[in-house]
């Protein structure tokens, strides 16, 4: 459950994002409290991912900004004076953060087991016989310990997430980014990773952003749920509110869709 | 036939040299090729437009022409070369601006996501570019590099017009002195050929063992 009164770790004030002449965020403002698990929800397009991509500095923002843990992620203070924040920051920044993306993107001339020591090693400096018995840890907790060994390209598409999810734990964030994590999966897979995201939801004290089509699942998995629509939020609230008693129309005519598309809410 | 066989000696030892200015050559190809290409990418403009002006410039002027400069122009100017200096320093610069390219080449065509994967994991560009970029991208260069590497050892028959002794200089030495075009001019065509399946089959086995793995078929 979402402690109250503490400071959020994430802040986002007044962001605006442009793709050329298309507005994805639209002067958004939100927290995250510490420990807050928060699903972002909403149709293709409305700029749920584009938060996220944010949020891991790979998309710049046009103005607003953001607060990551009492410092701004995009400006650094220096003489006094804010600025934009140099790689130096940047780095600083992005250790509180990890991402797992919709299409795994592991490195397929790497082994699972150097896949998640890589970053561990290089980054921190930790030692190879460290990484790899944190990475050992990791692939038992997601249940592919067995698998340390093999090729990415040898395991199917629920297994190379779950490495995603351990490669990115490696560097033990505080933040955790999961943007359409089972998107790309074939349906009888889609569960294996779920449940690894159940379990990090309930054992551990990251802060996670769930971008998911999945409502049912969101629906369980969440402090907090956000509607995003055409780069706004329209709704904002517990499950329950969102989900069965969504009070925007736009929240309904959206949930109605799913449902009709077949998912479980 | 005893005599054929001391021709055939003198050919071989142009073969050696054939092979050695083939193999450093390409060495000084291959470390241009990773600066130039590296260099076009660069975020620094200046080194942009360096390794852009180098690789123009001899991609863009004969081989020959970069051959005589290095050999009769440099000393002009107090840098004298020996022949097989002259002819590493023009094989290596000349095949160096080709595979810069291919260099580039390869490293644009990594997807994007290997990259926001590196930033994600909050790598700086060099470790993402040495552990995740190169190695992807050097499985994709090494045909062009095999092929680079044959053009460069049929090229180096240009440094016979600097002196060297090499394979098809001692083939024209045989010709003048037995008057026969056959004999020479047909045994460095078997050889050229030999050393030219040398480098493809060097080149495939390297790429099969690099790729092992990486697409689940060969593993």
């Amino acid at each position: 459950m979402p402690p109250t009164n503490t400071a959020p770790i994430i802040e986002i004030n007044g962001i605006n994002k442009s793709f050329g002449a298309f507005k994805v965020l639209n002067d958004l403002s939100f927290s995250v409290a510490p420990r807050e698990k928060l699903a972002l929800i909403g149709p293709s397009g409305s700029g749920k991912t584009t938060i996220l991509r944010i949020l891991m500095t790979l998309e710049g923002i046009d103005s607003g900004e953001i607060i990551v843990d009492g410092e701004s992620l995009y400006q650094m203070q220096r003489n006094g004076k804010l600025q934009p924040a140099d790689d130096t920051h940047l780095h600083k920044m992005r250790e509180k953060i990890g991402m797992v993306f919709q299409l795994f993107n592991l490195f397929p001339h790497k082994c699972v087991l150097d896949n998640v020591t890589l970053a561990p090693m290089l980054t921190k400096g930790v030692a190879r016989k460290d990484a790899e018995r944190h990475a050992m840890e990791l692939l038992d907790m997601v249940g592919l310990a067995d698998k340390a060994k093999s090729m990415p390209s040898q395991l199917s598409g629920g297994q190379k997430q779950r490495v995603a999810i351990a490669r990115a734990l490696a560097l033990k964030p505080k933040i955790m980014l999961f943007d359409e994590v089972t998107s790309a999966l074939d349906p009888e897979l889609v569960e294996e990773v779920l449940n690894v995201l159940w379990k990090l939801c309930r054992e551990t004290d990251m802060t996670m952003l769930l971008v998911t089509h999945e409502m049912g699942f969101a629906h369980d998995f969440a402090d907090r749920v956000l509607f995003f629509d055409r780069g706004r939020i329209v709704e904002d609230g517990k499950p329950d509110e969102i989900f069965r008693h969504p009070k925007q129309e736009r929240t309904q005519a959206f949930l109605k869709k799913i449902i009709a598309a077949g998912h479980r809410v | 036939m005893g005599q054929w066989a001391g021709y055939l000696q003198l050919i071989l030892d142009g073969a050696v040299v054939t092979i050695k200015l083939t193999l450093m050559g390409s060495a000084l190809a291959l470390v241009m090729a990773f600066l130039a290409g590296l260099g076009r990418l660069s975020h620094i403009a200046p080194v942009r437009w360096l390794a852009t002006a180098y690789i123009e410039f001899f991609r863009g002027t004969s081989i020959f022409v970069q051959l005589f400069w290095a050999y009769f122009v440099l000393p002009l100017f107090g840098f004298t070369l020996t022949p097989l200096q002259a002819g590493v320093l023009a094989l290596g610069l000349n095949v160096g601006a080709y595979a810069a390219e291919v260099v580039r080449g390869a490293i644009k065509s990594i997807g994007k996501e290997q990259y926001e994967a590196c930033t994600a994991l909050n790598f700086n560009r060099w470790q993402g570019l040495r552990h995740v970029i190169l190695p992807q991208a050097f499985v994709l260069m090494l045909p062009t590099f095999g092929n680079n590497a044959i053009e460069l050892l049929k090229a180096s028959a240009v440094v016979s017009l600097i002196s060297l002794s090499d394979m098809t200089f001692q083939a024209q030495v045989v010709r003048a002195q037995t008057g026969s075009t056959l004999f020479p001019f047909l045994t460095i065509l078997i050889l050229y050929f030999a050393i030219a399946c040398v480098i493809s089959f060097a080149i495939r086995g390297l790429e099969r063992r690099l790729t092992r793995g990486l697409d689940g078929m060969r593993t």
